[in-house]
């Protein structure tokens, strides 16, 4: 159900493509397409199906949940399936059978959370990551938080996010090491909370950046952590 | 994409192109895409809507629940009825099949939104089956669906949490019959009547579903919805005209949302989720899920 009014930051509805679709399995744009997106985006984090899973659900996730299948379409998107993928329908066996052991909770994350939110916590092979996203309504999401820090990521194109030491030509750098690996930058966003501190980067790239250019970004020694977050939306 | 219908229609009217062909160019435009290849994609919604609506009417599905399930199989069946043999019970029965494999997790387009997502594939199919229309007009009126409801999500609201059913179902219905009267041969005038027209018939409708699901009535909802999209075609082809212009209808189906109980907005605290035995099944039903899934 669900779809934003369209003066909501970032969600902004133009597109036809946006009115008439997405292509999804039932019953809800916002409980169970935007879910299984939420979970395609954990599962990129780590970069393959979680050993173990943990999600926990606050607001409207919790309460009407089950019965929207999102408990379902989260382990789904964990899997790798996409929201218009049936098997979503079967999610919680296939992850019995493929070793996903995840476990559900419901809670309550913070008064100004979003209804519709989750924080998985995953695990593969000792990579670890934990992610706090919610769902907007019409299968659109907002990645809020990625390992304790305050990102926003909507999954509509490939994106980097970055902590580094605020210092010059950072910029320069990263947009070189990208433009070496044949990326190109859609758009970038910088933020700092003081003068010195910690720069926040989300930049969102037209191509997927591969393992490689991740390994680079992460080998500076003034940049603090970093992750990739696979395209889950748009056309 | 156009912020008020009443600019769209007169640019189409001066350009002298359909509303569907304006929407197309625009949205071009707008994404930077070739046209081709927005026709491909609302072809492939077309072609979703369609194998929903026959695997719908199969009528052995159920929702997890168990709430909805097997009524468009049951409405096809029944011979008596005043609307047998009708176009117009072939579309109720096709939004009732879209529904129906919408709550049972099948696959189908949200158009606008999932919950009202049987209206517009059921009149626009429905009609093309009984008027021979090529497919190709029919994703030319997925575009003029797409151009109203971007209309509706800019002025108002698509979304039950925030404006009630009227902002789902009758988005829904308002789309689907300003589409199919531009299918029809009508203007792009007729078009902007037969939004007005039937969403006048749906503002104040409350977003009300037992246990917050996508279920009851919003199956139901969506036969209705398209018996009132299809009052709202036929009235405008006939050539009568909404006094009150359709933009102005859209805002103040957006004003009544904004004025709703957050009860009457999807929460299942209000309307039909509340009657003592709305919440008592509700209670049942969602109990049944958690043990079915183990």
């Amino acid at each position: 159900m669900a779809k934003p009014s369209a003066t909501w930051e970032g969600a902004k509805m133009v597109s036809l493509l946006d009115i008439i679709g997405p292509v999804m399995v039932g019953p809800s744009s916002s409980h169970t397409a935007g879910a299984c997106r939420l979970g395609l985006l954990a599962r990129g984090l780590i970069g393959g199906t979680p050993q173990t899973g943990l999600l926990q659900l606050h607001g409207s996730f919790a309460r009407t949940g089950e019965g929207h299948g999102t408990d379902k379409a989260l382990v789904g998107g964990l899997l790798g399936f996409r929201p218009d993928d049936e098997r979503l329908r079967d999610a919680l066996h296939i992850a019995e059978r493929e070793g996903l052991d995840y476990k559900f909770e419901k809670t309550t994350i913070a008064d100004a959370s979003h209804p519709n939110t989750v924080r998985i916590t995953i695990e593969l092979n000792g990579n670890k990551a934990t992610m706090l996203g919610s769902s907007l309504g019409a299968g659109r999401i907002l990645v809020q938080e990625i390992d304790g820090y305050p990102v926003e990521v909507t999954g509509n194109l490939h994106t980097i996010v970055l902590v580094a030491e605020d210092r010059k030509g950072s910029i320069a750098r990263i947009t070189g090491i990208l433009a070496e690996h044949d990326i190109n930058i859609a758009t970038l966003r910088l933020s700092r909370k003081e003068r010195g501190g910690d720069a926040f980067m989300v930049i969102e790239c037209d191509e997927e950046p591969d393992k490689k250019a991740g390994e680079e970004l992460r080998a500076l020694d003034w940049v603090r952590w970093t992750r990739r977050l696979p395209k889950v939306s748009g056309g | 994409m156009y912020k008020a219908l009443a600019d769209a229609i007169r640019d189409a009217e001066k350009e002298k192109k359909t509303l569907a062909h304006l929407a197309l160019d625009t949205e071009a435009r707008d994404q930077g895409r070739p046209v081709a290849e927005i026709r491909a994609a609302l072809q492939r919604a077309l072609d979703v809507m369609r194998g929903a609506i026959e695997k719908g009417l199969t009528g052995d599905l159920y929702s997890a629940s168990g709430l909805v399930g097997g009524d468009a199989a049951k409405l096809r069946k029944n011979p008596n009825g005043p609307l047998a043999q009708t176009p117009f019970r072939d579309i109720l029965t096709r939004a009732l099949a879209v529904q129906e494999v919408n709550a049972a997790m099948g696959v189908i387009v949200a158009a606008p939104t999932a919950g009202g997502a049987g209206i517009l594939p059921a009149i626009l199919t429905g009609l093309a089956k009984a008027r021979s229309v090529p497919d190709e007009k029919v994703v030319d009126a997925l575009a003029t669906a797409g151009l109203i409801g971007a209309v509706v999500a800019e002025r108002a609201s698509l979304s039950g949490a925030e404006g009630g059913c009227q902002a789902e179902t009758g988005a829904a219905a308002g789309m689907a019959a300003g589409a199919a009267t531009e299918m029809l041969g009508g203007s792009p005038s007729q078009v902007g009547h037969a939004v007005a027209l039937t969403m006048q018939g749906t503002l104040g409708l409350v977003c009300d579903p037992l246990g917050g699901l996508v279920e009851l009535p919003c199956v139901f909802r969506n036969a209705t919805g398209s018996a009132i999209a299809l009052a709202g075609i036929e009235m405008a082809l006939a050539g009568i005209t909404f006094a009150i212009p359709v933009d102005e209808v859209i805002d103040v189906m957006g004003e009544i949302g904004r004025e709703m109980d957050v009860r009457y907005r999807e929460t299942a605290g209000g309307g039909l989720a509340a009657t003592p035995t709305g919440r008592r099944l509700a209670k049942e039903r969602l109990y049944q899920i958690k043990r079915s899934d183990g």
